[in-house]
């Protein structure tokens, strides 16, 4: 109890230094209210929240009110006697219509609002976002690049083992890129089952559904980094995909951009060479991050829901049937298929680790060259 | 003979004792006390699973259980709570009361009754079996999602058969009630005298009857998609998992509604007993209930603002949300209004009904807040939807049973229940209830998403607060068990009025009323 009660004030007293220091963290401890918004629709929410909560209060107020003075004025201890009506057309009349007029008034500015929302013409960039379990992956089409993002908060700050980190799950390996004052349009799908797209400081949130193709639109004021996470559940991990999204000044943005493409081309030329067994299962191992989440970092999966690695027929059985299954996935299970989200070079890189760690030693080593041929 | 057992129906001879006598009666309070003990049963196997819930939120980071358990807690906690404790609560008092309150002597059709609740302790063995097949219980949240639930082992398909069984048992109770309540009532009992229980039950009757088929077939269809190549809802085969939503919140919005009508019933009972005057605005009151009722079924896509509806919906579905505003306003009014120079006394029946009142008021404002929606994508799946619906839910449904329990008590059982011990619960159980789920909107608000067993740290403060909380809420409901075991046992003999000067045909039969309540239709003033 003692304890538990240190920890939460040292906790308190740690996120309340980290947002006196850092003038971007936007969230503390003890916050009652919204996140403070950066975009002018998270402004317009803001405001509508604000004004119906205080709508509300006041006619709370007024009620309760009444009612707590007639326990105090009516009480049969003080020797009140009770009156016996029973209706009163006028005042049910009265208590009909001022509500209805009240809701009028609310629905106009909300109405306003979600005219704007809805509206996602003329965006001046265009971002594809598809849910997977558990990351995400964005897409710039209109300047052909794309990346996976995925939760970086190590395993050992989830267990307890090391003390959490400041962004603890609410920071990525790549975060989504975006410029400031310039309105983006999110075309939101998912591969597999329904996520949810949400930063809090922006205002959006929508879902991510198979099969269909969602828009959004944001425009970020102000540079910085804002962060979010999955808002429908999606499975075992649906607590561990965040969402961070940098936004950087239109020209900071453009040079990105430009690295990102060279860094994408480099990679491409990467495919086409053989690599050694030992930079494979050096890369392997990077790459079994995706498979974490389900097959255990040891590989040891988890009894009856999801199996082993270590020992399991498919790595130690035929090498196609391994790396098809990786491709391809497993239709009805959460084995998903990363034939679009995994390189040929990340493919035959943790199909060699694998098949040579986790405990098991077939002692194969499998080229990108093999994979695009299955592929 | 025949005149005889007419005149003595409850002194059958050969009529079975022990378990038998449960298991083949057609009484209706006996299966009424099946209902509510089943009910109370229920509730504390679904506190443990909320308590499993809260144990894991204490901290950030994973301590108790792995996410996967954790998903099968939330969506197991949900199913027992709305299947197993509230909706078979209500049946209970319904079973119980409606005869006496219509002055008939059983309900119409005893042998389905009795089938009726006996479905239940199979359904849901074999929903909470599911949690120890291979791949634990189901875990896509009490709703299904597809695709999500397509994905999950045989657990999915034991809660899709469990739910037709539950189904089943909820069609056949309400066609009971609406036979007993058209057919059964005594004399001079026309319905706009009806007590307001019978009329919210009316009321739910229907509503059960017109949307748990609707589950049914959703669920089917859920079925056949993940056994029979079927894609309703499976988008790898044309499958629209967004059609699912719809057809699934089409049965969901109308089934809050079944969860919450019987509770303001209750309420509507006990507030005139101990203002010692009578309801205001009855006959606003009964057209309040029909047009909540009516309105259910207009709104079900408020649960999914998000999914990409187009503008025209979501203005449509905002609009139509925002009036059931009016009819529960005007409940509340009258509620007050009922109080308002009446002569007040605060028995621990009465503290239940006031504090559902105020508490569920603040469950209706947040259901107000969530109806705006460019607001609700803000909200949408975040912890300011947990607190919301906890706050109709729990101090709407569960207090209002409650404090309909403590009512009661005296009439089912002859004895008066222990009155401090009754109030001792009443404040425990609704300070930390308070505790437990107030907390909850702002972390909702400040931004932590539902359904997540682990969090960012800014959510520490509140978290803690609210699991501290829910181990006293889950505490004080011994206090309960205890104060009912304690009253079914003995206690002060209760006369026939209980109280000071209560209302309806229930307080005019000795306490423990009879058996068989009324074999002479009683005269109706």
């Amino acid at each position: 109890m003692l304890c538990s009660r240190i920890r939460t004030t040292a906790i308190a007293g740690l996120s309340a230094a980290a947002f006196g220091l850092m003038a971007d963290v936007a969230v503390a401890a003890w916050e009652v209210n919204l996140q403070p918004p950066v975009s002018p629709i998270g402004r317009d929410i803001l405001e509508l929240h604000n004004l119906i909560m205080l709508i509300c209060l006041i006619i709370f107020l007024v009620v309760f009110s009444v009612m707590f003075y007639s326990l105090y004025a009516h009480r049969k201890s003080k020797g009140h006697e009770a009156s016996q009506f029973s209706h009163s057309t006028k005042a049910e009349v009265v208590w009909t219509i001022i509500p209805f007029l009240i809701l009028v008034g609310m629905a106009i500015p909300s109405t306003a609002t979600l005219i704007k929302m809805e509206d996602t013409s003329k965006a001046d960039l265009t971002v594809k976002i598809t849910g997977y379990q558990w990351k995400w992956q964005y897409e710039y089409p209109e300047h052909g690049v794309s990346f996976y993002s995925n939760l970086s908060t190590p395993r050992a700050q989830i267990e307890g083992i090391e003390p959490k980190g400041e962004n603890y799950l609410l920071e990525v390996d790549n975060p989504l890129v975006i410029p400031t004052n310039k309105k983006v349009r999110f075309l939101l799908t998912a591969n597999d089952v329904i996520h949810a797209w949400w930063i809090p400081q922006f205002g959006t949130k929508k879902d991510a559904i198979p099969g269909y193709i969602n828009e959004m639109w944001t425009l970020v004021e102000k540079p910085g980094t804002y962060r979010g996470q999955c808002a429908e559940l999606c499975g075992k991990d649906h607590g561990f995909m965040p969402i961070v999204v940098e936004a950087k000044a239109p020209e900071e943005f453009e040079a990105w951009l430009e690295t990102e493409k060279q860094r994408q081309a480099k990679q491409t030329a990467d495919l086409n060479r053989d690599w050694s067994k030992d930079e494979l299962l050096a890369h392997g191992e990077k790459v079994y991050v995706n498979c974490v989440a389900c097959h255990g970092a040891a590989g040891k999966g988890l009894p009856e829901a999801f199996p082993a690695i270590a020992g399991s027929p498919v790595a130690t059985g035929p090498i196609a049937e391994h790396v098809s299954l990786v491709m391809n996935g497993k239709s009805g299970t959460a084995m998903q298929a990363f034939k679009n989200q995994l390189s040929d070079l990340d493919i035959a890189a943790v199909v060699t680790y694998q098949r040579n760690a986790l405990g098991n030693s077939t002692g194969d080593v499998v080229q990108p060259s093999q994979v695009n041929s299955i592929r | 003979m025949a005149t005889a057992e007419a005149a003595h129906h409850d002194e059958h001879h050969g009529h079975p004792t022990g378990i038998l006598r449960w298991i083949t009666t057609t009484n209706h309070k006996d299966i009424g006390t099946l209902y509510l003990c089943f009910s109370l049963t229920m509730f504390l196997v679904g506190g443990l699973m909320a308590l499993v819930i809260r144990a894991e939120l204490f901290q950030p980071g994973l301590q108790v259980v792995d996410p996967h358990f954790f998903n099968q807690m939330t969506t197991m906690h949900a199913l027992v709570m709305i299947f197993g404790a509230v909706m078979p609560g209500f049946v209970g008092f319904a079973n119980w009361m409606i005869p006496m309150m219509i002055g008939a002597p059983d309900m119409a059709l005893p042998r389905l009754n009795n089938w009726s609740f006996w479905i239940l302790p199979f359904a849901f063995t074999m929903l909470l079996a599911s949690l120890f097949t291979a791949g634990g219980g189901p875990a896509s949240g009490w709703t299904l999602y597809a695709p999500l639930s397509i994905q999950g082992g045989m657990s999915v398909d034991m809660t899709i058969f469990a739910i037709h069984m539950m189904g089943v048992s909820s069609i056949l109770g309400a066609i009971n009630v609406i036979v007993t309540i058209f057919n059964m009532r005594a004399p001079g009992m026309a319905l706009m005298k009806l007590p307001l229980f019978v009329w919210t039950w009316l009321i739910t009757a229907f509503l059960l009857i017109a949307v748990m088929p609707v589950l049914a077939g959703a669920v089917t269809m859920l079925l056949t998609d993940r056994h029979f190549d079927t894609a309703f809802f499976n988008p790898a085969g044309g499958g629209d998992p967004v059609m699912f939503q719809h057809i699934f919140w089409f049965f969901g919005h109308p089934e809050v509604y079944i969860l919450i009508l019987p509770a303001f019933g209750i309420i509507s009972e006990i507030i005139p007993t101990f203002s010692r005057k009578p309801l205001f605005g009855y006959t606003t009151m009964v057209l309040a209930t029909a047009g909540i009722a009516f309105l259910s079924f207009i709104v079900w896509a408020h649960h999914m603002f998000t999914v990409g509806m187009p503008l025209a919906g979501e203005l449509f579905f905002m609009y139509s949300t925002m009036l059931i505003a009016v009819p529960t306003g005007v409940k509340v009014f009258n509620w007050v209004s009922t109080m308002w120079r009446g002569s007040l006394t605060f028995e621990t029946p009465m503290l239940f009904a006031l504090a559902v009142v105020f508490l569920f008021t603040i469950g209706g404002f947040s259901g107000l807040m969530l109806a705006i929606t460019p607001a609700d994508f803000q909200y949408h799946d975040t912890y300011f939807v947990v607190a919301h619906f906890h706050y109709v839910l729990f101090s709407g449904s569960v207090m209002a049973m409650m404090g309909g329990a403590y009512y009661w008590l005296p009439k089912w059982t002859g004895h008066m229940y222990d009155e401090r011990l009754g109030k001792i619960h009443f404040w425990t159980n609704t300070i930390f209830f308070n505790i437990t789920f107030f907390p909850q909107h702002f972390l909702g608000l400040a931004g932590m998403p539902r359904r997540i067993p682990d969090y960012a740290l800014q959510f520490t403060e509140f978290n803690v607060i609210s699991s501290m909380g829910a181990f006293g809420l889950g505490l004080s409901q011994l206090i309960f068990v205890y104060v009912v075991i304690k009253c079914v046992r003995g206690g002060k003999k209760a006369s026939d009025k209980v109280w000071d000067q209560p209302r309806g045909l229930e307080w005019t039969v000795p306490s423990p009323a009879p058996h068989h309540t009324f074999d002479t239709p009683p005269k109706i003033a």
